[in-house]
């Protein structure tokens, strides 16, 4: 079966297979690259510039990022089809911000879908909302969008972008496919982590037509020797994952407002 | 409404004090089988074989010293002391005598031994000289079979020391007619014949040494009712007073009569299981489809209210602590290979009836229960998997899975039916089959199926390619030409096929030779009287007796073979960026790192024979220190840089699972290279050979015994476990090493195939995780695996059990086709699953 979405080009910087821990069933998750976002907390920096760079890893120089057409995406992907049928699991599209690639995005996700398999995608919606309407909405079965902050100069501060318009797509994503939205919210340290600024997202999360669950993904340093490789300093380098208790307490928080809410994806 | 009941069950206070008092102290190695075996030999001789030994086992049924363990409820012992085993000198016995002093000490399976019992066994082995199994066995063998074995290119040591085991005998049959039932079928056999007949003296001796071995089993039990009413009598506590009597009543019924309740048919069973270790040295002795044959006794006690769920799970629980109070003494170097004390008991559940259902009961759960109530490595608990499999069965394993214990493993009845039927097994048969041992399919109470004969070392064959079949001094293998006149890839390969056929063949003869003498010295009426078809053709199963014979060696070293031919396919033919010149040398200096121990040998012994040609006197110390300097210069070898170069270069090259179809295609092909020759070959009791894939743990100290292989492995490593990739080659994650493996041909390995995979218990948390993982067993499954087991633990956990043994004295883990405590493990066979891939991050 051809198709001609199926030539379309993108650039990605890595494909991750068996991924249990973000969306249903078992995924494979490709990375685009590229980001409108510059959050200082990012752990994967090499995904934030739209070109290609070089980084190294373990003392040797790799090449970060590769322009692919979405058949040789798909044929990637595919290799797991017998894991999907089973679990119910698919593709992730994630980044970067797979959205500012939107025709690529757009592309995978038709192929996914053409193919049988579930998708998601991980998403700030940093974007235009008519090309998320048409290009992106029509082929997601589950949409992971985050939502760091409330407070848009906080936002702006640690990200490097206002929060409005994040916050108004997300409004209208969810009168359109609510039902599909999972709001998730990385916890970091000294940016969002007061039982106040989370329970802010959960009440705006419990505010959007069809939204159910709000996921709180706890900050890590795993990507902090990455910063080195791209001779780039690691600003939050003083800065201690949160607590078990403190991720606890949070959660507790959050639940109040009747979401199902759980640490971890 | 569910079929079956799959929640949690309480754990009796009684299992953890029979779990204490198992592991009080060390192993102990006991005489009196020994003893009593040899004093019958003595008096019978002239008499036929098989009369002897069931004499012998009348005798030792007789004589051997019987305890009732504290608080158990099922009883039946053949030691003294538990976790003690008997020894067997009809098999082989100087090994034990060379071992009396080293045994309590060694790394791999220690037992301590008394100084009577050392005494007792030394008068007793003065009469075994020449009469053993294993001497017959070695006098069938040609000499190039015995320098083969030598070279350490393959090994049968499992059945040319011991007896031979490896089967499921008909458990339901004992519990359906008792003893005496089968008595009377082997006197209905008799009566049949004619005294005329040709054929008349040896059947008629077999029927009556079958006869004389299943009375020998039922006095064996007599005598346990009558120590449990003594033991009544002096018992002041109530409680177990009325225990004793219990057990009394049972032993005085079972296993000579049908069994009448659910307890019954749980201690008949158990006598059959310890008599069949009593018998011989066999192990892998399996229980198979455990939850099918005792389903009908739990049902009609549980329909009638005579029993609870607690107590029939109690009663489960105490088999399986029961199983693990049996044990073997294995030599020093046979230890290593099945390392961790274990027997093998398969015990598996679930799957279909001979007509295609679906058949998980209550018992199925109750099984997984059990290992979880016992944390121990017996039974070796396997889980039957098809796609009518209820979820809740998987999840049930999964639970058990997550706790680390390597247990269950799984088993797709898709491949291994069909497997089992391309060698002559009916269809219902098939449906009906069991795992013995490992990994190994096999159809119950009818087959004698030889499923461990020998492990083949297929990275030795290369070696023997790269020398052209002369190592040590000695002809070897054929001669193949130097590998500097190979022009093609093809040329190489077949010079490699050429290498594995012969040596196939040897191993045939070797396997066969042992065979015969097992015919001849030792055929076993006791195990024969429960196996079809041995009373209607008046033979034992060693004779071929059975209805299916089979003998199933198995090759490993699959993935090492793989990447190593696709490297000299690759850079030396294709891209011609190393001759293959430089590559034996970069293997000979074992890249760049010193010699390997066999290549260090050649030359020491090289330079000792020019120095002796020269006049000079070599003596052992000299021999050791010119192999000290052999060994020290190779180390500074003028292009040390240039084989560490190839190495590197080597490891750029694709390798064996990580979902590329043109390696994997390769390894599929090779594969072949062992399981397609031996598929034209015949054994002994009239049954074929068929390949099994998978080295138990002997891909450690095998591995040890050969040198550097071209897929970058250095001299005297291990070899990869089973058939999945080598340990850390893999590095796209679980799904990528499953869908690898898959494309091997599993059919064609009916013998079994074993994939290991170590999962973080991070993957398995919630029930999420637990459905995530049932769905990649399934998607490994739907895809055409046959085998999968897991590791469940994380790294940090095992390095810090390997530092500090006496805090984890209960951490069982998977091996090979079983799991073990991960203490008793020698130190190399524990880094050898610490860093096999850990999957799931």
């Amino acid at each position: 079966m051809y198709k001609d979405y199926l030539q379309v080009k993108g650039r990605i910087f890595d494909i991750q297979k068996y991924s249990v821990h973000d969306g249903p069933g078992i995924r494979t998750i490709v990375f685009l690259k590229g980001c409108p976002l510059r959050c200082k907390w990012c752990c994967n920096p090499e995904s934030q510039s739209g070109k290609i760079q070089t980084m190294i890893v373990n003392g040797e120089e790799k090449v970060m990022g590769r322009d692919v057409t979405v058949e040789e995406v798909m044929e990637e992907v595919m290799r797991d089809v017998a894991h999907y049928r089973r679990s119910g699991g698919g593709l992730t599209l994630s980044g970067g911000e797979c959205l500012m690639q939107p025709e690529f995005a757009s592309a995978l996700l038709q192929a996914a879908k053409d193919m049988g398999i579930s998708t998601a995608i991980e998403t700030t919606s940093f974007a235009n909302f008519p090309m998320i309407e048409d290009k992106i909405l029509p082929f997601v079965d589950t949409y992971m969008m985050d939502i760091k902050h409330m407070n848009p100069a906080k936002h702006k501060l640690f990200t490097g972008q206002s929060n409005e318009k994040i916050l108004t797509n997300a409004k209208r994503i969810a009168e359109r496919k609510g039902e599909n939205l999972i709001i998730r919210t990385p916890v970091v340290p000294t940016f969002n982590d007061t039982p106040e600024e989370i329970l802010a997202i959960s009440q705006f999360a419990r505010s959007l037509p069809g939204v159910k669950q709000h996921h709180l993904l706890p900050y890590h340093r795993l990507g902090s020797d990455k910063y080195e490789g791209l001779g780039r300093d690691y600003l939050l380098s003083h800065i201690e994952p949160p607590s078990n208790e403190k991720m606890e307490e949070l959660l507790t928080v959050a639940k109040t407002t009747g979401l199902h809410v759980q640490i971890g994806g | 409404m569910k079929k079956f009941y799959d929640g949690d069950i309480a754990k009796s206070p009684r299992i953890q004090k029979l779990y204490d008092h198992l592991f009080e102290k060390m192993p102990e190695i006991e005489a009196d089988r020994a003893v009593i075996l040899t004093r019958v030999y003595k008096e019978t001789e002239g008499e036929p074989i098989i009369t002897r030994r069931a004499k012998a086992f009348k005798a030792i049924c007789e004589e051997l010293p019987i305890t009732i363990r504290p608080n158990e409820l099922i009883v039946g012992s053949n030691t003294k002391s538990p976790r003690s085993c008997q020894v067997f000198p009809e098999y082989s016995f100087d090994w034990v005598e060379a071992e009396f002093d080293t045994v309590e000490t060694r790394t791999a399976d220690p037992f301590h031994i008394s100084e009577e019992a050392k005494q007792a066994l030394h008068e007793a082995y003065k009469y075994w000289g020449g009469k053993t199994t294993s001497e017959l066995a070695t006098s069938y063998m040609e000499p190039e079979t015995l320098m083969a074995m030598k070279h350490n290119i393959f090994t049968p040591g499992n059945y040319f020391y011991n007896g031979i085991g490896h089967f499921t005998v008909k458990y339901w049959e004992v519990l359906e007619l008792g003893y005496e039932g089968i008595i009377a079928k082997a006197q209905a056999e008799l009566d049949k014949l004619d005294i005329g007949d040709g054929d008349y003296g040896k059947r008629a001796a077999f029927l009556r040494a079958a006869i004389m071995s299943c009375q020998a089993a039922i006095d064996y039990a007599k005598r346990y009712a009558l120590l449990a009413l003594e033991e009544a009598q002096k018992e002041t506590d109530p409680t177990r007073k009325m225990e004793l009597l219990k057990i009394a009543e049972n032993c005085a019924r079972v296993p000579a009569k049908p069994a009448t309740s659910f307890y019954e048919a749980c201690q008949s069973f158990w006598f059959v299981q310890m008599l069949l270790q009593t018998e011989s040295s066999g192990h892998s002795i399996s229980p198979g489809r455990f939850d099918q044959y005792m389903y009908p006794y739990y049902k009609k006690d549980m329909d009638e209210g005579k029993i609870t769920r607690e107590q029939a799970q109690e009663l489960i629980d105490c088999i399986w602590i029961k199983l693990n109070d049996l044990n073997k003494v294995r030599d020093a170097a046979s230890a290593e290979g099945f390392a961790g004390y274990s027997l093998f008991q398969n015990l598996i559940v679930g799957g279909q009836d001979k007509e295609g259902n679906d058949v998980t009961n209550d018992l199925s759960f109750m099984c997984i229960e059990a290992s979880m109530h016992t944390m121990l490595p017996a039974p070796s608990l396997s889980v039957r998997v098809w796609n009518k499999t209820p979820d809740e069965l998987l999840i049930k394993a999964a639970t058990l899975t997550r706790t680390g214990i390597g247990l269950p493993a799984y088993y797709n009845d898709e491949v291994i039916i069909p497997a089992m039927m391309s060698r002559g097994v009916s269809l219902e048969d098939a449906r009906s089959y069991n795992i013995i041992g490992c990994v190994e399919p096999s159809t119950p109470g009818k087959t004698d199926g030889w499923h461990d004969a020998a492990f083949f070392n297929m990275c030795r064959p290369l070696e023997m390619v790269f020398c052209n079949g002369y190592e040590l001094g000695e002809q070897v293998g054929p001669r193949t030409g130097e590998v500097s006149e190979f022009k093609t890839f093809e040329q190489f390969y077949d010079a490699y096929k050429t290498q594995m056929n012969y040596f196939i063949k040897l191993m045939v003869n070797a396997d066969n030779a042992i065979d015969i003498a097992h015919a001849e010295r030792c055929p076993l009426p006791y195990q024969s009287s429960m196996i079809d078809d041995c009373l209607a053709r008046g033979k034992s199963l060693q004779e071929g007796g059975a209805v299916y014979n089979f003998t199933g060696p198995q090759g490993f070293g699959i993935a090492n073979m793989t990447d190593s031919l696709y490297a000299i396919k690759t850079l030396v033919y294709e891209e011609k960026k190393l001759t293959i010149e430089e590559l034996k040398e970069a293997l000979d200096y074992n890249y760049g790192q010193g010699f390997g121990t066999t290549k260090a040998q050649e030359v020491t012994t090289e330079i000792a024979k020019q120095l002796t040609a020269a006049g000079q006197k070599v003596g052992a110390e000299e021999i050791a220190m010119i192999y000290k300097q052999v060994m020290e210069d190779s180390k500074n070898h003028p292009k040390k840089a240039r084989f560490e170069e190839i190495r590197a270069m080597i490891d750029t090259v694709p390798k064996y699972g990580n979902d590329n179809d043109v390696v994997d295609m390769f390894a599929r092909d090779v594969a072949y290279t062992y399981t397609k020759p031996l598929l034209g070959y015949k054994n002994p009791r009239g049954g074929i050979y068929q390949a099994g894939l998978y080295p138990v743990s002997a891909n450690v100290p095998l591995g040890a015994q050969t040198g550097a292989t071209p897929d970058g492995r250095l001299a005297n490593t291990p070899v990869a476990d089973g058939v999945g990739p080598v340990a850390n080659k893999d590095i796209l994650g679980p799904t990528a090493t499953a869908n690898s493996v898959a494309k091997l041909d599993h059919g064609i390995a009916s013998n079994g195939t074993l994939f290991n995979q170590k999962f973080h218990p991070s993957a398995l948390s919630g029930m999420e995780g637990l459905q995530k993982f049932t769905s990649y067993l399934r998607a490994y499954f739907d895809q055409k695996g046959m085998h999968v087991q897991f590791n469940v633990v994380s790294r940090e956990l095992l390095l810090d059990a390997q530092a500090h043994p006496e805090n984890y004295k209960t951490l069982c883990v998977r091996v090979a086709g079983y799991s073990a405590l991960f203490t008793t493990l020698s130190k190399s066979l524990q880094d050898d699953i610490i860093n096999r891939t850990t999957q799931g991050f």
